[in-house]
């Protein structure tokens, strides 16, 4: 018998049962549907313990790689210790070693976490202002390559947190975050895919850490980076992504602007627009999106249309905290 | 031993291959794409394809009772026969566009036909 130890209490799991089986008879609901392994309805992750491989069968890889799994397809090999997905409730003090401007709105955000702390470039983490007031904010940061974490923080118009950040926050402050969350980032394993990203305004944070880690693993197949916003003054890191594309010949720099000319050097449209044109088919592709929660879900099911397998489309919208 | 329907049709790699197909078809489709409107996309797809393994006779546990209350919201929202028809199409040409013989596709359209009442709470 095998020892299931969910919310402080343990379970015995008798051979055959399935950790949904075994949750359900002792009174603990967990939410299911098809009870075969398919709707995912069940999925739960695994924080001690290894796991059998048919519960993860299905799952994108990168809820695999944090040990999420099917509860209802799961028969313990191991005693193990499984949470609901919840996370980003943990806090990790972390101090603040810089603050610099990207562009008048947006500011990068630099701290080195008190701990070592395990990310992927892509997810995103809770930064607490205090104890109860908390917002997500996507890594910009590469853990191989930079030696602290970054934010990339927007001026929200009465953001609660933007303004303390932008207004209040110095060098030398400390801060707590949550662990990092997500499951918008690159997973090796297939060099030649071709992989599109798009972004709208600070949503260019994950996409560059993204980049940065697909291209530092030897990515071989185009990589195609579409940033969009109003004007050029509510771009950034304009010379470093151009610079980057002279350094890597498969990778491309597309900034769009939607309002007014686009000067030499810039594509004038909706960035959504201007990527799927160009694009064309996007069968076999993988699809990075992040930033306005309407384009994100136009383009979820834009690209998906245009041949993208479900599978192979990441996304991480804002959304906006609600007041 | 003979292989079962799920078999035939390819089994578990088929389903992922159909599914990202048959979705396509649906939300290309106007006459039932407004029930797919702000949809968790991610979600819809892995309970497209718990759909589809069922129709093909695959694993599955899904009871009328869970159909009912599955689509309840949606049939509060007007979905009615001709919707359940125009999935019943989309599944057809799915499977007709992965070249799978059309004694198959008759017995996985019956399969799906089967669960019309309860998806249409009648």
């Amino acid at each position: 018998m095998k020892r299931i130890v969910y919310e402080g209490q343990s379970y015995g799991c008798s051979e055959n049962e399935t950790v949904l089986e075994c949750l359900n008879s002792h009174g603990v609901p967990i939410p299911s549907s098809c009870k075969a392994g398919v709707c995912q309805t069940c999925l739960m992750r695994a924080t001690k313990g290894n796991l059998p491989p048919e519960s993860q069968k299905g799952l994108k890889p990168t809820l695999a790689e944090q040990n999420y799994f099917l509860a209802c397809s799961c028969r313990p090999i191991d005693d193990m210790e499984i949470s609901t997905p919840e996370p980003g409730q943990g806090k990790i003090p972390a101090k603040v070693i810089g603050i610099e401007p990207l562009n008048s709105d947006i500011v990068c955000v630099k701290l080195n976490p008190d701990i070592p702390f395990q990310y992927r470039a892509g997810q995103y983490i809770n930064f607490f202002k205090d104890a109860a007031t908390s917002r997500s904010y996507s890594l910009a940061s590469v853990a191989r390559l930079d030696d602290c974490i970054k934010l990339h923080v927007r001026r929200i118009p009465r953001g609660t947190v933007s303004t303390w950040i932008h207004e209040s926050l110095a060098p030398g402050d400390r801060v707590d975050i949550s662990e990092a969350i997500g499951d918008c980032f690159y997973v090796p394993g297939n060099p030649e895919q071709g992989l599109l990203l798009i972004g709208t305004g600070s949503g260019l944070a994950p996409l560059y850490g993204i980049i940065r880690d697909a291209l530092a693993d030897g990515h071989k197949g185009p990589i195609r980076l579409y940033h969009g916003s109003l004007n050029v003054e509510g771009l950034y890191l304009i010379e470093e992504l151009r610079k980057l594309s002279l350094e890597h010949e498969n990778f491309s720099y597309s900034p769009c602007i939607s309002e007014g000319e686009a000067p030499e050097g810039f594509y004038q449209g909706i960035v959504l627009d201007v990527a799927l044109k160009q694009t064309g088919t996007l069968s076999g592709w993988r699809v990075y999106l992040c930033g306005n929660p309407d384009m994100v879900n136009a383009a979820k099911k834009k690209t998906f249309l245009a041949g993208a397998s479900m599978r192979d489309i990441y996304a991480d919208p804002f959304v906006p905290a609600a007041s | 031993m003979s292989d079962t329907l799920y078999d035939k049709i390819g089994g578990d790699a088929a389903v992922n291959v159909a599914v990202d197909i048959f979705y396509r078809k649906v939300l290309a489709d106007d006459r039932i794409s407004r029930f797919f409107d702000g949809v968790d996309m991610d979600r819809q797809a892995a309970k497209q394809k718990a759909f589809l393994t069922m129709a093909f006779g695959g694993p599955n546990k899904y009871t009328g009772e869970d159909m009912r209350r599955g689509h309840a919201h949606l049939v509060a929202k007007g979905l009615n026969d001709s919707h359940f028809d125009a999935v019943m199409e989309n599944i057809a040409a799915t499977l007709t566009e992965l070249n799978v013989p059309g004694d198959l596709i008759a017995q996985a359209a019956a399969i799906a036909e089967s669960t019309r009442k309860d998806v249409l709470g009648k």
